[in-house]
């Protein structure tokens, strides 16, 4: 929801209190005593049961994805993406450190706004998850075996990947598109002479190979602000819908400025069409730089690769692949239902919800029912796509999703609630208030042909007077809401990490019994890989102090090192010999200016070291991993530059050294 | 002897086959740490884990009591057991075809004689890997605690209880010496009879 500026969130608050009051009296509003009690039994799971739902809440300016489980609510785990995460090195050891490469250089953070499921004929398969970098543009797979992003992939002649990665119903494509208008190609101009220079791009990306992700194709897009999308499928199938706002083409003072026009567009990209017209020779390849980053599966260490072309077509090369639905007033989501008849669109200033309708779109593009045409695009007449308008659905109406029983849900920033209404009559069926200024919500499957329903999740901006206050800064919150009957019951608010914009939920059969329990380490392809005790040691490389060394409970080996002189640059390279479920270790060293590490069973990680001063340095394992954790530890002896200290290392002095572990 | 005992004999030599498949013994360990359990299946002609790596994390945890390395490779005993157990299967058949009373008694108590000190060397070699430890080194040394599994039935060893019980291999060749007990009845009987 970044899309409010915080001074248009006060306007909007201001409004509230006038025109909302007419939406924030009905029915009762706060649970009674009993209803507590049903409340609480539907979101309990009992001490060692499992949550029926894994949920992916994006972590918006943290960079990264909360998992939650639902109903409970519990946080399972944080998967660092965009954003540099010491707690396990993620972005800071050096086989991750390729993964946050971009063309501007390595780029530690990210504001990581949605996920899209992976989806297998329009259902969600549990394979991956993917999710987009807004700032610096950038898309990437996590894989829901083990939880670890393995795959970036940056996007070229773009600013602000907003609109993405909203996946297609077999996976092949997802999308990324510019919020930032910028001159194409990004150049030296005067931002005054925005209309002439600054164009929009729309790229589909091929994303059902691991490690391959790649763009098929950029369309070159008006100079509009593009937000959200969503996959057609049914009678839409082959299409893809994005919201734009600021068609005024504003380049000052958007929230006056971008609001002008009464209506803005939903761009209908046909992109069968748009594959035809690539594969027909009418694209052109733009010199660009971009990088593609992936972790190897074997050796688990990153690979950055630059990219230096991408196919871009022009609309008017290509007639029949994209179509503008006018569409009131800064439309944000644009969802497609279920049966993929209709499209809603959520514009945030509008008074009414329109709901187009897919039949009547292809109906009004083979009659040509255009209203005139921008920049070679036609734009279709409002009235020749429009199903209808939910009259009346509160303010500041943002995303819909679907519960697969004919019923939508969507979201009222302004009004601070989720409004259910009827797909088929547009009738509003029932409200709920949301503590406070909801942004996105979600349904399990909300996005598919089949949804999961059950529940409703509520994304909320503000939480002020909800939780024990913590100073200024305030969590963000999500609420969760049984949509399982007429009335919509809240169920559990709980808060939640950085700020979800977007969120996912999927089965938790999908997903737990296809977990990774370790790395075998057999397969570990890891060029400084210690198997056994007996292959740990090291080895100078002129300044280079390489450190093969190995972890398994409850020692190191080598636990001590000598040799090592002030001016080297130290890296070690740690192998957890352990070959059992949740027994990680973990590493670190006195005056690392850097991480930790975290070494997975059967993995290898390696911290960088740069000791600036002579002395001994302790080094131990971060994670408690057995009874005697606390004696798992070393020492690495610094001397003064050009001291004649041999470079050493003993093993483990126990019996067993060399023998000990899986061998 | 009988046509019956013949029968049984038949039979009972293919349940001795069956100890090629099966596992003879199973051992289960549950500890807090370890709700999914760990456990070793002790066959013919070697030690697997029940899951992949079980062994391995066995291994892991015996040497912070200073218990010897399970290598199945290491042991001779599961080199020869093989040819043991082939030399019942073969005998018995011969002693089904000749039908004789006398191969038969012989057969029967060979069977016994290798059961029992089977038996006795799995019972050694637990005890062995249970007292044996290496005090030296051991990182948990508990005065007078020794780590024997148990033959059959249940123990607790520190936080793991040890679970020990025939397999499908061992009860088939339980069952086999019952048969065999049968056939030798049964031509006894004929004899008093007779």
């Amino acid at each position: 929801m970044s899309v409010l500026t915080r001074s248009r969130f006060l306007l909007g608050a201001g409004a509230v209190t006038v025109l909302g009051l007419g939406y924030a009296c009905g029915g009762t509003r706060t649970a009674s005593l009993a209803g507590t009690a049903d409340m609480a039994q539907r979101v309990y799971v009992a001490p060692g049961d499992h949550d029926e739902l894994y949920a992916f809440l994006s972590g918006g300016f943290g960079g990264q994805v909360g998992v939650y489980g639902l109903p409970s609510g519990r946080l399972l785990r944080t998967i660092p993406v965009f954003s540099q995460h010491a707690e396990n090195g993620w972005g800071y050891s050096e086989e991750t450190k390729p993964m946050l490469e971009t063309s501007y250089g390595f780029i530690p953070w990210d504001d990581l706004h949605h996920t899209a499921l992976s989806q297998t004929n329009g259902e969600d398969d549990g394979r991956w998850l993917f999710v987009n970098g807004n700032n610096t543009p950038r898309v990437a797979r996590v894989d829901l075996t083990h939880f670890e992003t393995t795959e970036i992939l940056e996007i070229p002649n773009a600013a602000g990947n907003h609109a993405s990665p909203f996946v297609t119903e077999n996976s092949e494509y997802i999308v990324s598109s510019t919020r930032f208008s910028i001159p194409s190609p990004n150049r030296d101009v005067p931002i005054e002479e925005y209309k002439k220079h600054f164009k929009g791009q729309i790229s589909f990306i091929t994303a059902d190979q691991p490690g391959k992700m790649d763009i098929k194709f950029q369309l070159i897009m008006p100079g509009f602000n593009y937000d959200l999308a969503r996959a057609g499928k049914g009678p839409s199938a082959g299409w893809m819908f994005f919201t734009s706002y600021n068609s005024e083409q504003a380049y000052s003072l958007l929230e006056v400025n971008a609001s002008q026009n009464d209506k803005d567009y939903i761009a209908a990209v046909n992109y069968k069409a748009a594959e035809a017209c690539a594969s027909s020779g009418k694209g052109r390849r733009a010199t660009v730089e971009y990088r593609h980053n992936f972790m190897d599966e074997f050796s688990r260490v990153a690979r950055s690769e630059t990219k230096t072309s991408v196919l871009q077509l022009q609309p008017a090369d290509c007639p029949g692949v994209v179509y503008f639905l006018p569409t009131p007033k800064s439309p944000h989501g644009a969802d497609v239902d279920p049966t993929g008849e209709f499209v809603v669109a959520g514009g945030k200033l509008a008074t009414v919800i329109p709901v187009h309708s897919t039949v009547k779109m292809l109906q009004a593009i083979k009659d040509k029912a255009f209203e005139g045409e921008l920049e070679g695009i036609p734009v279709l007449k409002y009235e020749s796509t429009l199903a209808g308008e939910v009259q009346e659905p509160g303010l500041g109406p943002l995303h819909t999703e679907f519960d697969g029983k004919g019923f939508a849900y969507t979201s009222m920033f302004i009004s601070s609630e989720v409004v259910k209404w009827n797909v088929a009559t547009r009738e509003v069926v029932d409200r709920a208030p949301t503590y406070y200024a909801v942004g996105h919500l979600m349904v399990p499957g909300g996005g598919t042909r089949k949804p999961y329903g059950k529940y409703v999740l509520a994304m909320n901006k503000i939480t002020k007077d909800r939780y024990l206050p913590t100073g200024p800064e305030l969590t963000h919150s999500a609420q969760l809401y049984d949509i399982t009957g007429d009335k919509m019951k809240l169920l559990l608010d709980f808060p939640t990490q950085g700020e979800p914009h977007y969120a996912n939920a999927i089965d938790a059969k999908l997903v737990k019994d296809r977990q990774v329990k370790f790395y075998k380490l057999a397969e570990n392809r890891h060029p400084r890989v210690s198997r056994a005790e007996r292959e740990a040691g090291v080895e100078r490389n002129g300044k280079m102090v390489h450190v093969r060394m190995t972890a398994i409970r409850s020692h190191f080996a080598p636990d001590n090192i000598e040799g090592v002189t002030v001016g080297d640059t130290v890296l070690f390279h740690v192998t957890n010999l352990e070959q059992d479920w949740d027994v990680p270790h973990g590493f670190a060293i006195l005056g690392a200016n850097n991480a930790e590490l975290l070494i997975m069973p059967g993995e290898t990680r390696t911290l960088k070291w740069i000791p600036t001063k002579p002395g001994v340095y302790p080094m131990y394992c971060t994670d408690f991993c057995s009874a005697l954790h606390q004696e798992m530890q070393g020492y690495v002896r610094v001397s003064p530059r050009g001291s004649t200290v041999a470079l050493k290392a003993n093993n483990s002095k126990g019996p067993s050294a060399g023998s000990r572990g899986p061998n | 002897m009988t046509v019956r005992a013949r029968w049984f004999i038949l039979v009972a030599v293919a349940l001795l086959a069956t100890g090629y498949v099966l596992p003879l013994w199973r051992v289960d360990l549950i500890a807090p740490q370890y709700p999914e359990g760990l456990g070793m299946l002790i066959r013919i002609d070697g030690v697997d884990g029940l899951k992949e790596n079980d062994l391995n994390s066995i291994n892991n945890l015996n040497h912070y009591i200073g218990m010897k390395t399970i290598e199945p490779d290491a042991i001779p005993e599961l080199k020869w057991m093989p040819w043991i157990l082939g030399g019942l299967i073969v005998t018995g058949l011969g002693v089904a075809a000749l039908g004789r009373r006398l191969p038969l008694y012989i057969w029967g108590a060979s069977l016994v004689a290798l059961f029992a000190i089977g038996l006795w060397d799995y019972w050694r070699w637990g005890y062995d890997y249970g007292h044996n430890l290496d005090y030296e080194h051991a990182i948990i040394k508990v005065p007078g605690m020794t780590y024997q599994p148990p033959l059959i039935g249940r123990k607790k060893l520190l936080n793991f209880t040890a679970t020990s019980w025939p397999s499908g291999g061992g009860i088939a060749m339980g069952v086999a010496a019952g048969l065999m007990a049968a056939a030798v009845v049964s031509t006894a009987r004929r004899k008093v009879e007779g």
